[in-house]
């Protein structure tokens, strides 16, 4: 087990490496310039040619390549173009809200879908199986933009149970619980969706194996044949699941964090695309890469927990 | 002696997409404590089917009609939860493949101390205690190291000894063991087959084993329920069903042992095949494959024929020698 960590650990250096250089290329081979859009419409070519020199932004793309990996090894992320501030502190600043919101979506994600999946498994083609079919289409289908602000209109406006905006309490205090729900629900809805359809599949496959027969000639209660017999076997594909929706959640506290007004990296790194500000982005994608690599990891060390075969392997 | 189990007149049916079909018509048969009884028959003859309905596992989509007592208790009139306590504890089924039966997750010690700490309410200590007794009186060898492996460490053999540790847990008065070695290599065949045997005797449990092939029942049965097609066609004693075969069929399941289903021994004794449940057919169920058919076996369905004690076919051409037994089935 602990070989199968430090294995996967390795791997992730030329992993991140591989994110560095995709991040890099694409940014600098997109459109705008960073130079002019610090020097702002009155700037001069000469203001924005001596910005760009200052930045190091006219030497050879390669050279600013390995300059910034240089950098990076050393664990500076540098300076942010547009407040020369550091980007690793601006990214700490604003990290506890992303975690917090996409790990308060991924346990609303998980409870929800392999709730729903394993009803509709074990009432498949009744009325709970259909309405969860249902659910799950219009959870895939709903885009999260407008599933947040419908859920501020009812929730916040008219009903005033949730506050509209914004982190500003701990979430382990009540007043911080009321706030990272209406977001965790907006953003973990499709993943909870694609865990239902996981769960019901995967069930339905392992209820049918000759253990869970066994399980039922033992005398296993009923209940303890589907938690304890049945979902021990069913876990296996639904946490791969529940881990590749780790990085779709990331990706969608972009907007989460946009419709809700939290101060999170999403937020900070749409800001930076924007501004062409490349270290504030190069930052925050690698930061969030690494978050969801690590995720990933987390699941294998799961699966040689769970199930035996894999960890004698 | 006084029977264990007590069936009378079993039908299954299953809700299909043809409508109903009936997988086991009116199968009546008794176990006693201490006796091996012995289910042959082709494949899809509703050995299993009968043997799922006295555990209460048969899907929801059949349908369990006629009286099985039990304990004196009729077992299709018991609730889920009833039926559930009497699972792995007053009867308990073993299943033929030992590879799959295993829940792969889970350590063979807690399976094997589930049904205790179920029925027997037993603390997880004596549930141990108990659990490493089982496996070696199953003659698994370091049994304590055992618990501690999963499934797929073990040979086929050795799960097939667990499972049988595992029915055996709570002391069943019947054992139900559906083909227990047709997946098993020979030499493991007979060593599990000696091991039930040997459990029997010194539990004094009554045991149903589910076969297709005749070596295996002259080795271990006492009695013997030859099924077709949903139906008890023969039932003796071991001797006298060997010696002296009323029904076609098993005559000609006894020409085509080795194994009845085993493609390298084609039944060529008994050409033709068996009708699937919902099948229409009229009179004798075998008229089509029998050599002795005559005119009534094409129209008329045969009742039982008693010949003596405990030997009971059903065939027109027991009509002379045997006498009537009521029902149209033997058992
Ligand atoms: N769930 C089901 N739905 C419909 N028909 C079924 C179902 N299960 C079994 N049957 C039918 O019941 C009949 C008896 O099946 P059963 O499994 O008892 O045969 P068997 O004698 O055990 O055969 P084998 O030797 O192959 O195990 C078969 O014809 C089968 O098609
Ligand atoms: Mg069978």
């Amino acid at each position: 087990m602990a070989a199968l960590i430090v294995r996967r650990l390795f791997q992730l250096v030329p992993l991140l490496l591989g994110v560095t250089f995709v991040v890099f290329i694409s940014l600098h081979l997109a459109p705008g310039d960073p130079a002019s859009i610090i020097g702002g419409p009155t700037a001069t070519a000469e203001d924005v040619e001596s910005i760009r020199q200052k930045l190091g932004l006219d030497d050879p793309l390669f050279t600013q390549y390995f300059r910034y990996l240089g950098d990076l090894f050393q664990g500076d992320l540098g300076y942010s173009y547009q407040s020369n501030q550091s980007v690793a502190e601006a990214i700490m600043l604003r990290f506890p809200n992303t975690f917090n919101l996409s790990v308060a979506s991924m346990i609303v994600a998980t409870l929800i879908g392999v709730g729903a999946g394993i009803l509709s498994a074990i009432r498949q083609n009744s009325a709970v199986d259909t309405l969860s079919t249902i659910g799950a289409l219009a959870g895939v289908s709903i885009p999260n933009f407008w599933l947040g602000s419908m859920l501020i209109l009812i929730f916040s406006v008219y009903w005033q149970w949730f506050p509209a905006a914004g982190f500003t309490q701990p979430p382990w205090t009540w007043a911080g619980l009321r706030e990272l729900i209406l977001p965790a629900i907006t953003l973990g809805t499709g993943s909870a969706a694609l865990i239902a359809r996981m769960t019901r599949s995967a069930v339905l496959e392992v209820i049918r194996q000759d253990y869970i027969r066994t399980a039922r000639a033992k005398g296993v209660k009923e209940k303890s044949v589907i938690l304890v017999h049945c979902m021990r076997n069913a876990m296996i594909p639904v946490i791969t699941v529940i881990g590749l929706n780790f990085g779709f959640l990331l990706g969608g506290t972009i907007i989460t964090e946009q419709v809700f007004a939290i101060n999170g990296v999403g937020r900070l790194m749409v800001q930076a695309i924007a501004a062409r500000d490349y270290p504030m982005v190069q930052g925050s994608v690698l930061l969030v890469a690494t978050l969801f690599i690590l995720v990933n990891l987390i699941v294998d060390i799961l699966y040689a927990w769970i199930d035996p075969r894999i960890r004698y392997e | 002696m006084e029977s264990i189990l007590q069936v009378d007149n079993l039908e299954v049916c299953f809700r299909t997409a043809h409508g109903e079909v009936p997988a086991v018509r009116g199968a009546s048969f008794s176990v006693r404590p201490g006796e091996v009884l012995s289910i042959v028959g082709e494949s899809g003859s509703g050995k299993s089917v009968t043997s799922l309905s006295l555990m209460g596992l048969l899907p929801e989509s059949a349908r369990a009609m006629g009286s099985v007592r039990f304990d004196d208790r009729d077992l299709l009139r018991l609730n889920g939860e009833e039926m559930r306590e009497l699972r792995g504890n007053g009867i308990s089924m073993i299943f033929q493949e030992p590879m799959t039966s295993l829940n792969p997750v889970f350590t063979v010690g807690f399976q094997l101390m589930e049904p205790l700490r179920i029925h027997r309410d037993q603390s997880k200590k004596e549930a141990y205690r108990e659990a490493v007794r089982l496996l070696e009186q199953v003659e698994i060898p370091e049994a304590k190291k055992r618990m501690e492996q999963f499934p797929h460490e073990l040979s086929g053999g050795m799960r097939q000894r667990v499972m049988i540790a595992i029915a055996l847990a709570c002391r069943p008065k019947l054992l139900i063991a559906d083909e227990p070695t047709t997946a098993l290599d020979v030499t493991i065949q007979a060593q599990i087959l000696d091991l039930i045997v040997d459990l029997k005797d010194r539990t004094g449990m009554g045991v149903i084993l589910i076969t297709h092939d005749m070596g295996v029942v002259a080795e271990t049965a006492d009695r013997v329920l030859v099924m077709y097609a949903g139906r008890v066609v023969e039932a003796a004693g071991v001797e006298t069903l060997f010696h002296e075969p009323k029904h076609p069929y098993t005559q000609g399941l006894l020409q085509s042992v080795p194994n009845v289903d085993d493609s390298l021994y084609p039944l060529n004794s008994i050409p033709g095949y068996m009708p699937k449940p919902g099948e229409i057919q009229r009179g004798c169920p075998f008229h089509p494959r029998c050599r002795e058919a005559v005119e009534k076996c094409r129209d008329h369905h045969p009742p039982s024929f008693a010949f003596g004690t405990e030997h009971v076919a059903s065939c027109w051409l027991g009509e002379e020698e045997g006498e009537a037994h009521g029902g149209s089935s033997a058992g």
